[in-house]
Order: structure tokens, then sequence, then C-alpha cells
């Protein structure tokens, strides 16, 4: 057992951090997310050239065939500065789930597409009337004449409307959940997007007999590999919160260091600080989660369960330091022009897009009387 | 530039190494075989440990190389690493072993070999190990408690000996104990309190030292107020030098906070407590059904996991003997989680907790009997061993640098 990062690891650190400072110095990111895709396709191409959009895939798609480690330190750099790239989204999501389902010729194309900059993927799952689920029931896919064809309604999607192809999931006849590939210039396809509270894109996907080619081969139903990828996505989103909290309590600890009020600095007053250690506990527990459930993803243990329990850990964390951040900070801290309320917002949205704690707290209820304790270096984790 | 074989990769990784999986089998086997049954129901059932169970306990480990291993290694340590002593702490909880006794372990044996004299560690160190000489810590003062250093029992040299007047509180166990280690003030006037205090050894039965019990609100006793009217004690019971005792206490404190999390006896608990709550009914079903009750347990769980994967950071980061200032996390999570657990059995037990004062004829099982009790008792573990408010003050100015 070894929780420390080794060279290597902390050499990508500092590239992935390298270059995000440089890309969101000031007020880069207000400039970015008001603007369409709200990302900047610069910076997405310096991404992919230093192989981080490639990161977890195999080196014959264009891949860097890195562990879910290495994935989870670009995710928490990108919380870090709240860069508005949609890593998690488009290569742990929407690239895991083409990897894993895809046939090589689809992820020839499209994992490579993604790996090299040039393709922007996205999912496209939700549907009003859902929560979180692995199924999908208002869109559906019907075959005629050798041609799948989709119709109904998703939203809200993750960077929708820029997306170049999108993953749909779709119920088939006998009611089997199965993902499609839709071309972003598809016949039959409407996207509409506007602006999340977070700064990102989202759009409504409207689908009219939109055709669609079948992700993989088979007539399996797919809600575990969508289950899987949920899992993945849940621990990568929970390294990037964790890299928005520590920026989040960073800034409040800097903030008491230098407002004063009543003639001294505000870390004069223990009723603050004691706050702020308070935060400090939170993060730390939550990142010890986050860290072990990639380590459970790298050792071929249960990640379903283990991103659960990241997700619950994270979720009440980033509650407690988001909502602490702002109110430590007084009036300034809910004010568009000052970062620490984007923070707040942008944990917020991370909390819902893949399920929240009382939700995954149900989940891990339901199976609390399968085991008589954890242990998280054992089974079914390692 | 990121491309690596899996074969490569040499850092992070989950699972124990061969060896120290061994090891943990190693301590579970012997944890489990080689301590008494009965003394580990008790622990189980959350009984007294009485003071013959634990000579008994300690003496099996300390034959077996097991009750000091954190000692230097010429006075019975261990060449262990940090995780080693993790695994063998928390194999120990888990297998409901009562613990080395803290005072003389974690307390005083390392303060003797670090500053006492070559003559102390030869009349002490082995009979500490073994629990020959049962220890208890003379610190806390009616009028000096977080603010320890204003402690204002004094020591005053006549010759060849101290001369040691004023009164102790809160002695945990001084009931059972032979010798105490105290903190006394030498020099009243030091430009700076803490550079007047020295730390001196004495037999609890010399002449003058009075032991007053205090019970506490779950009816136990297991405090003390311990007095002392011109106790003579002889100056070779100094340990270290003069009026340098406040940093032999800060060494102390530190070691004190190694293994404070108690995640094993934590995990434990909960264990305990989902099976109790299967058992109990609630309107004719189990009440582990109850998605309250569950969630609640799950939540728990949840924590103890986050806070056992911190223990093992701080642990991988402790190597140079230091503890790391995050070890205040896990005192103040540990101590609240211990606290949650033992609310969870009160509220598992329902109108059961009622008959916490009932003796073995009552109908109620004895884990309901002892629930409230135990739950009132814990109150303590967020106060002693630092309060977890000077465990915040620690984390808001060591760590965050407010
Ligand atoms: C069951 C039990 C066993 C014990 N065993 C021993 C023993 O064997 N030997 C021994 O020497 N001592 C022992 N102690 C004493 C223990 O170390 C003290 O209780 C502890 O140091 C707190 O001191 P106090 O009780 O005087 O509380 P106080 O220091 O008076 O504190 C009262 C409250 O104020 C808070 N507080 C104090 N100072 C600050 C501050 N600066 N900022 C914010 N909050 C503050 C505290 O956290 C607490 O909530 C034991 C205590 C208990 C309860």
């Amino acid at each position: 057992m070894d929780f420390s990062y080794d060279d290597e690891q902390n050499a990508l650190r500092q590239a992935v951090s390298g270059l995000l400072a440089r890309a969101y110095d000031g007020e880069k990111r207000r400039a970015v997310v008001a603007a369409d895709p709200g990302f900047d396709e610069k910076t997405w191409s310096q991404l992919a050239e230093m192989g981080l959009l490639g990161l977890p895939f195999a080196e014959e798609h264009g891949g860097a065939g890195a562990g879910h480690v290495e994935v989870a330190i670009v995710a928490e750099e990108i919380g870090r500065v709240l860069a508005p790239e949609p890593y998690v989204q488009a290569v742990v999501l929407t690239g895991g789930l083409i990897d894993a389902v895809g046939t090589d010729a689809q992820r020839g194309e499209l994992v490579a597409g993604l790996a090299e900059g040039t393709l922007v993927p996205a999912f496209a799952h939700a549907e009003p009337g859902t929560r979180w689920s692995t199924s999908a029931s208002g869109v559906r896919a019907a075959e005629e004449g050798g041609t799948w064809r989709l119709t109904g309604v998703k939203e809200p999607v993750p960077n929708g409307a820029r997306a170049d192809v999108l993953v749909v999931s779709a119920v088939v006849g006998d009611g089997a959940t199965r993902l499609f590939v839709v071309r972003g210039d598809a016949e039959g396809l409407t996207r509409s997007g506007y602006r999340s509270h977070d700064g990102t894109r989202v759009a409504k996907v409207e689908l009219a007999g939109t055709p669609a080619e079948p992700l993989g081969e088979g007539t399996d139903d797919r809600a575990a590999a969508i289950e899987r990828a949920h899992s993945l996505a849940r621990i990568a989103y929970a390294h990037e919160s964790i890299g928005a909290m520590a920026t989040a309590l960073s800034t409040t600890t800097e903030y008491l260091r230098t407002r004063k009020q009543f003639g001294v600095t505000l870390n004069k007053f223990q009723a603050l600080t004691f706050r702020a250690a308070d935060m400090y506990v939170s993060l730390e527990l939550a990142r010890s989660t986050a860290l072990w459930a990639s380590l459970v993803v790298d050792t071929g243990g249960d990640v379903v369960t283990a991103a659960d329990r990241a997700r619950l850990q994270t979720s009440r964390a980033g509650r407690h330091i988001g909502k602490d951040a702002i109110q430590l900070h007084g009036g300034i801290g809910v004010t568009a022009e000052y970062t620490v309320g984007h923070y707040t917002s942008r944990l917020t949205a991370i909390d819902h897009v893949l399920g929240d704690g009382d939700w995954a707290l149900a989940r891990l209820a339901a199976g609390v009387g399968d085991h008589e304790t954890v242990d998280p270096l054992g089974a079914p984790y390692t | 530039m990121l491309s690596r074989d899996v074969e490569e990769v040499v850092g992070m990784r989950l699972q124990l190494s061969p060896e120290d999986e061994a090891f943990r089998q190693e301590m579970r086997t012997f944890f489990t075989t080689k301590v008494p049954q009965t003394t580990r129901d008790a622990v189980a059932a959350r009984r007294d440990v009485g003071r013959e169970q634990y000579v008994e306990t300690q003496r099996i480990l300390n034959a077996a190389g097991l009750a000091v291993p954190h000692w230097p290694a010429e006075w019975g340590g261990r060449d262990w690493t940090p995780l080693q002593r993790h695994i063998w702490r928390e194999e120990m909880q888990l297998a409901c072993v009562p613990e080395p006794l803290a005072f003389n372990t974690s307390m005083i044996g390392p303060v003797i070999a670090a500053f006492g004299s070559d003559a102390q560690k030869q009349r002490f160190l082995p009979a500490t190990a073994n629990l020959d000489i049962w220890w208890c810590q003379g610190f806390s003062e009616p009028d000096a408690g977080s603010d320890l250093a204003s402690l204002r029992t004094t020591a005053v040299r006549e010759g060849d000996e101290y001369v040691v007047n004023g009164q102790k509180t809160w002695t945990t166990l001084g009931q059972y104990a032979d010798w105490i280690f105290c903190l006394v003030r030498t020099d009243p006037d030091a430009p700076k309190k803490q550079r007047g205090i020295s730390m001196l050894v004495f037999p609890m039965d010399t002449p003058g030292v009075t032991l007053r019990p205090i019970e506490l609100i779950d009816g136990g006793f297991e405090v003390n107020e311990v007095f002392f009217e011109d106790v003579r004690v002889p100056a070779e019971n100094l340990i270290g030098e003069e009026n340098r005792g406040w940093d032999y206490a800060k060494f102390l404190l530190g070691n004190e906070r190694a293994g404070i999390a108690r995640v094993g006896a934590t995990k434990r608990m909960l264990a305990d407590a989902k099976q109790l709550a299967s058992e109990v009914l609630a309107d004719g079903r189990p009440l582990a059904e109850d998605p309250r009750m569950s969630a609640r347990i799950a939540e728990l769980e949840n924590e103890l996991l986050a806070l056992e994967l911190t223990a093992l950071r701080v642990v991988a980061h402790s190597a140079d003997g230091k503890p790391h200032p995050a070890s205040s996390v896990l005192k103040l999570r540990g101590s609240e989680l211990q606290q949650a657990a033992t609310e969870l059995f009160v509220d598992i037990a329902g109108p059961l907790s009622l008959a916490s004062f009932a003796d073995d004829d009552s109908a109620v099982p004895e884990w309901a009997r002892a629930a409230t009790p135990e739950y009132l008792n814990y109150r303590k573990v967020t106060i002693y061993g630092g309060s977890n408010e000077v465990q915040r003050t620690i984390i808001a100015g060591t760590i965050l640098g407010l």
C-alpha cells in the first residue's frame, strides 16, 4: 500500500498545472465562459498536445495507456483553477463509454479523434423525469430498412450543442437500453445550447427520426456499461471537486489573513478560524476517499461501490466547503466578480451531474448489511 | 511523454505488499488466539476490563514483543515501518484486545527512553513495558486544563529531595497505579511559565499522597483527584533536566496523539451495531430495514472509511517520528466517530436503554444496558488528549497559517 505520488505523477501534475495557470490567469476564465462553447478551444488543443485527452486509452488509438490515478491528477488540476474544459465529460465519461463499448472501427475513429483534440464527444443520456438512471426511457430507437432512427428529447446534455458527435442512450423494442452514435450534422437533430450556473454549457437535444449508428455490436442492454462509465466519471469528478475545494479553502484563509474589521484581521476571530479548520478536515477526508477510489479503479476492484463512497464523501465536503467559503468572505463572496462564489457554483453542479450525496447514500445503505466491516485494502476493492 | 508500461508502475498502489499482508495475518492470528477469550469478550461487550486482565494481556503481548514496538530496539522496540505499527494497532482493536496501557507505553516509556538517565532506563523501562509498574499521568490540575502550562503544583529542592505540594485531577485509573509521572513547578520565577516546569516520578504510596475517586456521569470510577502534601521525592527521580519538563510533556503529548483515531475500535462497534439493528424489532420488522437507520449506519461507515484512509496517508508521511500536523484531523474525527457510534447503540436500544443500571436478572440484554452509560462516558473523548477545540486551534494555526 502506498498513497504517495511517484516522480512521473508529480511531473504530470506540474505540467498540467503549468498549462492551466497560463491559460487561466486573472480574468481569462470569465471571458471564456461568457462566450460559446463555454471553454477555450485553444486550451483544449493544448491538452490534446500534452496527451491528456487520450490519457486513459490504448496507444493504438492515440492514447497513453495511463491509469485512473493519472486521470485524477488532471481532473484535480482542472478543478483547482475551475478550467471550463469538459475533461471529465468528454474524456472519462463519453470517451470511456466509446472505448468500453465501441467496435474497433468506432474506437479507431472516435477515441483517436478525441485524443487528438479534433473531435469533442458528449453523452446525451439525462432525460426530464429521470434521476441519474442507468437506462433510457424517453428516447426510443427503432430499426427500419437497416437504419436505426432515434426519437425523443435529451436534456440537460453537458456540451450537447458544441459536441461533434453524440453518444445517445435509447430504449429499443424489448425495453433494453442501448447506445448510439449520432453525428452533429445528422438530419432531424435539433440542439439548443444554453449556459448553466457554473459557466459550462448544456443543451436540449431533440431527436426526430434521427439516423444513428449503434455503438458496439450485439443487442446487449448497456445499463451495466453506463453504470461503470458513470462510476469512473464520478471518481474523476470527485478529484475535480477536491481541486475546487482546495482553492476555495486557500482563497478563504488568505482572505481571513488580510481582511480587516474591528481594527484587526479576521483571523483574530476564533469563530472564523475554527470554521476554516473544519473545512480543512472535510477536504482531507474527502481527498483520501477520492484517492482511494482511483486506486480501486487501477486495481480492478468494485468501482461502482468505490465511486458511491467517493461521491458521498465529496458531496458532503463540497457543500460544507462551498457554503462556508462564501460565508467567511461576507458580501464579496456572492459577487460574480470575485472568484470564490464560482467555486461554490461549480461544486454544486458537480454535485448534481451524476448523483448527489443522498442518492449515493441510499445505494450504500441498501448494501450496508452485505458486509461486516469495510476494509479499504481488501475485498471487494482490491 | 505520458505513455508508460503497466509493469513499470511502482508508485501508488492499494494492496498491501506481500510482506505487509503476511504481517497483518500474523498479527490477526496472534491477537485472536493468544489473548484470553474471556478478556476479548469483555472488551467486545464493552464491559470494564479489570486491572488483572490488563496486566495479563500486556504481559502476553510483551513476551511476544508486541507491547512496545515503537520503543527503541534496545528496550524492546521493533524495527517496524509506520504502516506496520498502524496495522498492529488496528488489528489489536479489531480483535477486541485491551491495548497496552497508554500511560506506560505511549507516554512515560518513550519519555524515559529519550530523556531519562541510564539508571532510570534500567530501572523503569523493562518494568514499564511488562506492566510490572502501572503508571498514571499527573498533568492536569483544577485550574490547569487546556492551559496546562499554568499548573501550580510545586516541587522545592531540599538537599537530595524535592518536596511536592499541590493537587492533580482527572488522574485516570490512579486507583490501580503504582507510580505517577507528574509535571511540577520548580521555578516559579521563570520568565515564561513553560520554562519553570519539571517532570518528577514517584510511587503512589509515598507518604503525603492522597487519592480521591471522582464518580463520572455513567456511575463509573475511572478518574481521581490526587493531593500532595509535603511529598518527599528523591532528586534522582527527576526525569531529564530541571525546568525542561515542558519539552518532555510536548514530546509525550505528540506521541499520545498517534493511534488516537481508533479506527479499528469504531469499526468493531459499527459491525456490532449492524448486527444488533438486525435483531431489534420495530413494529415487527428488523430495525436495520428502516431506511433512516441503514442510511445512518452507511454514512458512519463511509466517514470511518475516510478516516481510516486519512490515517493511512498520515502514517505514510510520519516516517521521521514526528506527528504529522494532520494527525489533529485524526483526533478530531476519530473522537467524533467514536461518539457517534456510542450514540448509535443508544438509539438502537431505544426504550431498552433505560435499563442502564439493571443487574443480570434483567430481561434487557447486556449491550442495551451498557449503551447509555457508555455514550455518556464517551463524551470524554473530545475533551481529553487535547480537546477538539485545541485540535482546531492547531489545524488553523499550524496547517492553515491563521
Ligand atoms: C475522563 C477523563 C480522563 C482524563 N485523564 C487524565 C489523566 O489521566 N491525566 C491528566 O493529566 N489529565 C487527564 N484528563 C484531563 C484532560 O486532559 C483535560 O480535561 C483537558 O486538558 C481539558 O481541560 P479542562 O477539562 O480543564 O477543560 P478547559 O481547558 O477548562 O476547557 C473547557 C472548554 O473550553 C475549551 N477551550 C479551552 N481553551 C480553549 C481555547 N484556547 N480556545 C478554544 N476553546 C478552548 C475546551 O475545549 C473545552 O471545551 C482527563 C480528562 C477526562 C475528562
